[in-house]
């Protein structure tokens, strides 16, 4: 099948990159200004606040990470405008100025010396200036190769690893070749595996920079922190009831996301942006569901694609989450949620190359508009990645 | 093909997944390796939840599980040959 030459309806940003989604967004810098960013975005019909739990007293790298998690979110190109919302000016004004670097219009505002309520009767006759532009702007004929995909599984079983998984994968063989951008993570669920991921690296200094990263998280947080053998976290209650009973083999299940021929070509940071052009990327990131998307989201990802065994529901703000599954009984009792059924893999009526051209096809529909179950259910999970206590 | 009961990754595998619900103990299961769509039959011993593991071979305590093709543990108590596999039985050689 010919995936190079498939159209799909989207936006095209000031800095040339491909948007699915047309947010209008009200951005807090810090957890003090969620109550600002929620009653502006309450006023203003048309926008979306993004309340988060952190930036205040953070420092070093956990800072950096923060400061990129929160411009990445706004410079997403599925983001048409951002108002920025802090407490003071100069951080305010310093994530303003990271997000203004992709050409869309931001505004900044601060509520020291002005107070809530003058903040948000200004931010919010700005934002309905910002939704008046963007609900003017129009979907243009882009091509597929163009998106940015990331994947991440949750709430794995055995039938991830045979089915959902390998859909992913076989997605990223037929699309990365076309110029698409990837991205897998979770370095955590790869330990078992390390050997097999490191081996998949387009040249030696991705392995080496990603086994850098997964020796990092071994020593400075399961070494120092674990209790016992991590049996009740890694694999989690969920994974358990859903036949995976050890670390190496939901490891192997999650790599399958990776397909058979395809080779990421660097190791990047959290929510570091990839720089080295298209193709597959490894992100250090955590395997909970909600701080893996948020941090991929960051890094500029568009579509992200989400193999499921047990059903998670997790759902991002700005980014629309395509679920699948291949299990039956998760098919049976939470349809609601899942986007692409490839419980066919399962009976063996449904090959693998089939479940990637179904899974091709849904990104094509999402990224022309069609809402995924999360965006439907109301699954806005915005969740930062904290890397040690606050000053 | 009839629906199996039973999905092994790889020829290398001594154990394989349960991909339907409800599966009873003396169920004579059909068996396929999705590497190369080879295929057998396997009695199950027990009532065996769907996405849980049985074992293709008789297996003993200290045994290592293979699955994808790869280590993924060790057997803590034996299993017959069609018994379920799962944390009461096989743990992690790490941590």
């Amino acid at each position: 099948m010919a995936q190079s030459n498939q159209k799909i309806m989207a936006y095209r940003r000031e800095n040339g990159r491909v948007g699915v989604r047309n947010h209008v967004v009200i951005l807090p810098v810090d957890d003090i200004s969620n109550a600002a960013c929620e009653a502006v975005g309450n006023n203003i019909k048309g926008t979306m606040a993004l309340p988060h739990s952190y930036g205040r007293l953070q420092f070093g790298e956990d800072l950096e990470l923060h400061f990129r998690t929160i411009i990445g979110t706004g410079a997403n190109p599925n983001v048409a405008a951002v108002v920025v919302i802090g407490i003071e000016p100069g951080w305010t004004q310093k994530i303003a100025d990271g997000i203004a670097e992709t050409g869309k219009p931001v505004a900044a505002y601060s509520i020291e010396q002005n107070g809530d309520l003058n903040t948000i009767c200004a931010a919010s006759r700005k934002a309905k200036e910002f939704v008046h532009w963007a609900t003017e702007l129009q979907r243009e004929e882009c091509d597929l190769s163009e998106l940015w995909v990331s994947t991440k599984c949750g709430e794995s079983d055995t039938t991830t690893g045979l089915s959902s998984c390998p859909t992913v994968g076989n997605m990223y063989d037929k699309l990365l070749p076309t110029g698409l951008y990837g991205c897998f993570g979770e370095t955590s669920e790869i330990t078992g595996a390390e050997h097999l991921c490191k081996a998949r690296a387009a040249n030696p200094e991705a392995g080496e920079k990603f086994m850098k990263l997964f020796q990092a998280y071994q020593d400075d947080v399961i070494e120092p922190f674990k209790t016992s053998d991590l049996s009740d976290s890694q694999p989690t209650k969920g994974n358990i009831e859903g036949g995976l009973t050890t670390i190496e083999e939901k490891a192997l299940g999650n790599l399958e996301k990776i397909g058979r021929t395809s080779t990421y070509i660097d190791a990047l940071e959290p929510a570091e942006a990839p720089a080295k052009g298209p193709g597959l990327y490894y992100m250090d990131t955590s395997s909970a569901a909600a701080e893996c998307v948020t941090l991929m989201a960051a890094a500029g990802y568009v579509v992200h694609t989400f193999p499921t065994g047990q059903g998670n529901v997790v759902g991002n703000p700005i980014v629309p989450v395509i679920k699948i599954t291949g299990n039956p009984r998760t098919v049976r009792t939470m349809s609601e949620h899942v986007d692409v059924d490839v419980t066919g893999v399962l009976r063996r009526d449904m090959t693998i190359d089939q479940a990637g051209d179904a899974l091709i096809e849904m990104i094509r529909r999402t990224a022309n508009g069609r809402n995924t179950a999360a965006e439907a259910l109301g699954h806005r999970e915005f969740v930062m990645t904290k890397l040690y206590r606050s000053a | 093909m009839s629906i199996p009961q039973l999905l092994v990754h790889d020829r290398k595998d001594n154990v394989g997944v349960v991909v339907v619900e409800g599966l009873t103990a003396g169920t004579e299961m059909l068996c396929v390796v999705t590497e190369d769509n080879s295929d057998f039959k396997l009695t199950a011993k027990a009532d065996v939840p769907i996405g849980h593991k049985v074992a293709v071979a008789d297996l003993s305590e200290g045994d290592t599980i293979i699955k994808y093709g790869e280590d993924i543990g060790r057997m803590v108590a034996s299993v017959e040959k069609g018994g379920h596999v799962h944390v009461h039985n096989l743990k992690t050689k790490r941590w």
